[in-house]
């Protein structure tokens, strides 16, 4: 680990100033201190927010606003979260170990960075770590890579499962700067790795992530996180699915479908969506819709597996949600 | 405390310690001035190095110095004339490089983190030559280990299957499996002068590390202390001292201050052994009613370059089953990697995987149970070695395990048994390992408060020795569990064999045995009594009535001649019931029954912990667990706890061991065979047999991972 400074911020545009150059901000630290002692990356600064007042969960007029700085049991675990957003619990609950979730925070879950293998050895190359070096998995072993949105620079997937709810749940994302603040949607907070795959997110440098809202309607019912993976739990994803529906009688009134390991953001299935809105809730149209979910989709060496496994994954986590199994 | 018997459940006596932190582990050993070794990892992976720039390291702060290939000071047992030469890799010895990740510097500083920020300023060049880690690729240049030790063996006609009515012939691949205890290897090394050293470090044989380290630094044996009390698991990969440890003594010479080394997880993945990857074939062939014509046995197993591993993977083979005719070959083919070491059940767990999965599919093919065809293939006696077994309870096994898991529930049809919509299937695999005994001596004392202290140089990487020990003790002396100590973990104490193959019990447990009768006796024959009596007397009062302020006796015990007229070993087996999504491939353990003939269960508590510890391992084996090496670089991509994935709890189901718990007449004077690797080796094949009963997919390269199954 190179030598650091540290500084504690105790309010947010003095946390957002602190920041300079090759400078992080340190929040649950369950990603940036293990990039940091592997030297992926070496900030000569860290600016730990965790004492800023971005730690609540609170009901708004539109649905519901989370502090950055909760950690993931704290939402997961929220009365509030349970019972008008499962999908979200599900999905922190899916992820990593109930240590890590105790640290991790929402906003640090957001800047998480790709699993892929090639990133995290300094020694091989990597276009995300080192932009130009090449990217190792793209005739490497990329059984966890991309599917969907990979460019030739990057073929990574994002890790986070939280987010592929909040891709979902249509959550929106606050942001701090220093000339101000900005909202936009969750689904534009990641983005596809193009010729820029160092850029994970539209985050300017000195931006911090405040806050989280989740709008109404929710999804109360009829939700299913599913997560297929190499052992039953902190393992990263294979392939997974989040489903979200209304059932108006045996029909699909509204419907979310989002896939996580298969691309380098949350991967929103819009054509699969766009097919089952007004029709039968049935095994038959869930499969036309995984069918649809997949066209595009591109496989390497190592993951051609993930062409079968996503629409299956996608089948059944529609069946547990809406409860069909015909 | 009441007087406890054999077999009796035993808390372990160490758990609180254990539990609050009291246990004390190599790495925590306080030295004054003690100092922090790094080792820095070649990033080539063949070749040599031609320069170190390890000026920024050295100006770094707090480093005491930078130890390379260029200026490391020699260690008598690396040089050519050494009367015992180092075995294996002999580090910063020279600048050759076999394998990526291979040591070519070790900084030490005064603290572990700037010891690590210092590590990564040094620099290397590096002349690069050709190199090969793909085993698929080289398996055609596997050779017969030059160790003399592999000899093809046939027994009647080679290749018999071949011309049987019913055959099986497939490959089985299994890859390389990581021990990855939770405790990563640490060696503290402090000198005393300069010929004498303290080594405090992961080690399954204090002995042995003595030994290596005194002929590596040209040492009397006496004046190299091995200290290790506790370990934090090993698994076989603490078998030998490993260059790492050498090089930590010798950083503590160089520096004159003691060093302690830690290896980094990723460091464990190249350093201290692994399960080698391996491609078996088997040929079995059958009458139509099951009786088998001939096992066929191939194994191609990878090793290192600079260094040679063997084990013997193709030898249940040659004994599990009567088969007039078997036949085995072993070849092994070296890479540029570290080289392998045994790993639980090293060498039977492979080959038993391969074999009981080939039986299993030989009872589809002949329509016929699988434990109908084991029966039907019964060795009644050791077909290899053509004697008597010591003792071999293995249909009292079948049965007792077949109706525990409710065998009768398995559909003979793969994928015709459902519970909503998973498939759910039945398996079974078989284990056997050598039950061995090798000489101990033991060391006792009565002390005049009525506590008696045993000591012997043996080792506790888990299974609970010392709870065992105490067991036996308390059992011959007739005293409560609270008055007995044992000690251990400490090469001053009285000579006992390395912990590995299963022997613990048997070879020290009876050397307690005997130093407890003999105390016994002294005690009887000091009152009076003959050396046999049965009496209950009041120890105290003896050594008070004789003005003795203790008693201490020692005793060496070892093997008789008698044994040497049976072939003895330790036998299991496992079954398994899981549940398998046909859409999303997932697997689910849903019970693991072990059904276990290991002889006489001296403390049935902890016996039952490590059959449940090694069924978890057969778990990894063959659901989680796979080392990969990316050809192209020839390193290690999931050198860590995320990426390799060692089975968590929730993979988990209720595990239960079964013990037949008859003594084994002739092995030793306490009847007991050891359960150490058995309680692994044929768990893979039971899943992978229950996994093909439950969806008809046939999974013959592990792990079972989902994408294998949809």
């Amino acid at each position: 680990m190179n030598p650091f400074t540290y500084v504690r911020a105790t309010e947010t545009s003095g946390a957002i100033r602190a920041l300079g150059r090759d400078s992080h901000f340190l929040a649950g630290g369950t990603n940036l201190i293990d990039l940091m002692k592997m030297g992926i990356v070496t900030p000569e600064k860290l600016v730990d927010i965790t004492h800023l007042p971005l730690k609540h969960i609170s009901r708004t007029p539109t649905g519901l606003s989370i502090g950055a700085l909760c950690t993931n049991s704290e939402v997961a675990d929220h009365p509030l979260v349970l019972k008008h957003y499962p999908l979200l619990s599900m999905a922190f609950n899916a992820g990593a170990s109930p240590q890590l979730r105790n640290m991790a925070t929402v906003g640090g879950n957001m800047m998480q960075r790709t699993r892929c293998p090639y990133f995290f050895d300094t020694a091989l190359p990597c276009n995300k770590r080192v932009p130009g070096s090449g990217c190792g998995a793209l005739q490497g072993y990329n059984r966890m890579h991309a599917i969907f949105g990979a460019s030739d620079q990057c073929i990574a997937v994002n890790p986070s499962d939280m987010s592929i709810a909040l891709t979902a749940l249509e959550a929106t994302v606050h942001i701090q700067g220093a000339r101000g603040g900005r909202i936009l949607p969750f689904a534009d907070f990641h983005r596809l790795p193009g010729d820029t795959p160092e850029k994970d997110n539209v985050l300017e440098p000195g931006e911090l992530i405040t806050s989280l809202t989740l709008p109404l309607p929710a999804f109360p019912d009829h939700v299913h996180y599913l997560k297929i993976r190499d052992r039953t739990s902190y393992a990263f994803a294979l392939v997974s699915v989040a489903a979200a529906l209304q059932l108006d009688g045996g029909n699909v009134r509204a419907v979310r479908l989002v896939m996580g390991g298969v691309a380098h953001k949350p991967w929103r299935l819009e054509a699969a969506e766009d097919f089952l809105r007004g029709k039968p809730a049935t095994v038959e149209n869930f499969r036309q819709a995984a069918y649809l979910a997949m066209q595009g989709a591109k496989a390497y060496a190592y993951n051609q597996f993930k062409l079968t496994l996503a629409p299956n994954a996608i089948v059944q986590a529609l069946k547990t949600a809406s409860g069909v199994t015909a | 405390m009441n007087k406890i018997v054999l077999g009796e459940p035993l808390n372990r006596v160490d758990g609180r310690l254990k539990v609050t932190g009291g246990a004390k582990y190599s790495g925590e050993y306080k030295q004054p001035g003690l100092t922090y070794g790094v080792l820095v990892p070649a990033t080539i992976t063949s070749g040599t190095v031609t320069a170190m720039d390890t000026r920024a390291a050295e100006r770094a702060p707090g480093v005491v110095a930078v130890i390379t290939v260029f200026n490391a000071p020699a260690v008598p047992g690396f040089q050519k004339d050494a009367v015992k030469p180092v075995r294996g890799l002999k580090l910063f010895n020279d600048n050759k490089v076999y394998f990526n990740g291979q040591p070519i510097a070790l900084v030490i500083a005064e603290t572990f983190e700037r010891a690590t920020y210092a590590a990564k300023l040094v620099t290397a060049t590096y002349a690069e030559t050709p190199f090969e880690t793909s085993f698929e690729k080289n398996f055609d240049k596997g050779v017969v280990p030059n160790n003399g030790q592999y000899k093809d063996y046939v027994r009647g006609l080679a290749d018999a299957y071949k011309n049987a009515p019913v055959i099986v012939e497939e490959d089985y691949k299994l890859p390389s499996e990581m021990h990855n205890p939770m405790e990563l290897h640490v060696t503290i090394a402090a000198w005393v002068g300069d010929d004498e050293v303290h080594v405090y470090t992961k080690s399954q044989g204090v002995m042995g590390s003595q030994r290596s380290v005194a002929n590596a630094f040209g040492l009397a044996t006496e004046k190299v202390h091995i200290h290790s009390r506790f370990v934090g698991g090993a698994f076989g990969s603490s078998l030998r001292t490993w260059p790492h440890e050498i090089a930590a003594v010798q950083a503590a010479k160089l520096v004159k201050r003691p060093v302690k080394l830690t290896l980094t997880r990723e460091q464990m993945f190249t350093s201290v052994g692994y399960r080698p990857l391996t491609i078996q074939k088997i040929g079995l062939g059958a009458t139509l009613d099951g009786k088998l014509v001939g096992i066929t046995h191939e194994s191609h197993s990878q090793t290192a370059v600079y260094e040679e591993f063997t084990e013997n993977a193709v030898a249940v083979s040659r004994f599990l089953y009567a088969s007039a005719n078997a036949n085995t070959r072993y070849r092994v083919v070296p890479l540029n990697v570290g080289v392998p070491c045994p790993m639980r059940g090293p060498g039977e767990a492979t080959g038993a995987f391969a074999l009981e999965s080939a039986l299993d599919e030989l009872s589809y093919k002949l329509g016929m149970d699988p434990i109908a065809l084991r029966l039907a293939n019964y060795a009644e006696t050791d077909p290899e070695r053509n004697l008597p077994w010591s003792s071999k309870y293995v249909k009292e096994c079948y049965a007792l395990g077949a109706s525990r898991i409710g065998w009768d529930q398995r559909l003979a049809h793969p994928g015709s048994l459902r519970d909503g919509e998973w498939l759910v299937g039945y398996g079974m695999g078989c284990g056997a390992f050598g039950a061995h005994r090798s000489a101990t001596t033991v060391r006792i004392r009565l002390s005049a408060d009525g506590r008696v202290v045993l000591w012997s140089a043996t080792s506790d990487i888990g299974p609970g020795t010392g709870t065992a020990m105490t067991v036996i003790a308390a059992n011959i002396l007739g005293l409560p569990a609270d008055k007995i100590s044992f000690e251990l973990g400490d090469s001053g104490f009285p000579t006992a064999p390395t912990q590995g193959g299963s022997q613990t019990v048997s070879s020290v447990g009876s050397a307690v045995h005997d130093v407890c009768v003999a105390l016994r006796g002294r005690l009887y024959e000091l009152s009076g009594l003959p050396v046999d009596s049965t009496t209950d007397i009041d120890y105290v009062r003896v050594l008070k009535e004789h003005g003795l302020p203790e008693l201490e006796l020692s005793g060496e015990s070892k093997p008789d001649a008698e044994a040497q007229k049976y072939s003895s070993y330790s036998f299991s087996a496992h079954f398994a019931k899981v549940a398998v999504h046909p859409l999303t491939g997932q697997v689910r353990v849903r019970q693991l029954i072990a059904v276990v003939d290991a002889g006489k269960v001296i403390s049935h508590k902890t016996a039952s912990s490590q059959m449940i510890g090694g069924a978890v391992g057969g778990i990894g084996m063959v659901l989680t667990e796979e080392a990969v090496i990316d050809d192209r670089f020839g390193k290690y991509i999931n050198g860590n706890l995320a990426d390799y994935h060692v089975p968590v709890n929730a993979d988990i189901p209720d595990i239960e061991a079964i013990f037949i718990d008859k003594p084994d007449p002739y092995i030793n004077p306490i009847g007991t065979k050891g359960v150490g690797e058995i309680s692994l080796i044929g768990v893979a094949a039971a899943v992978a047999n229950a996994v093909y009963n439950a969806c008809g997919k046939r999974i013959r390269e592990l792990p079972i991972t989902p994408d294998k199954l949809i």
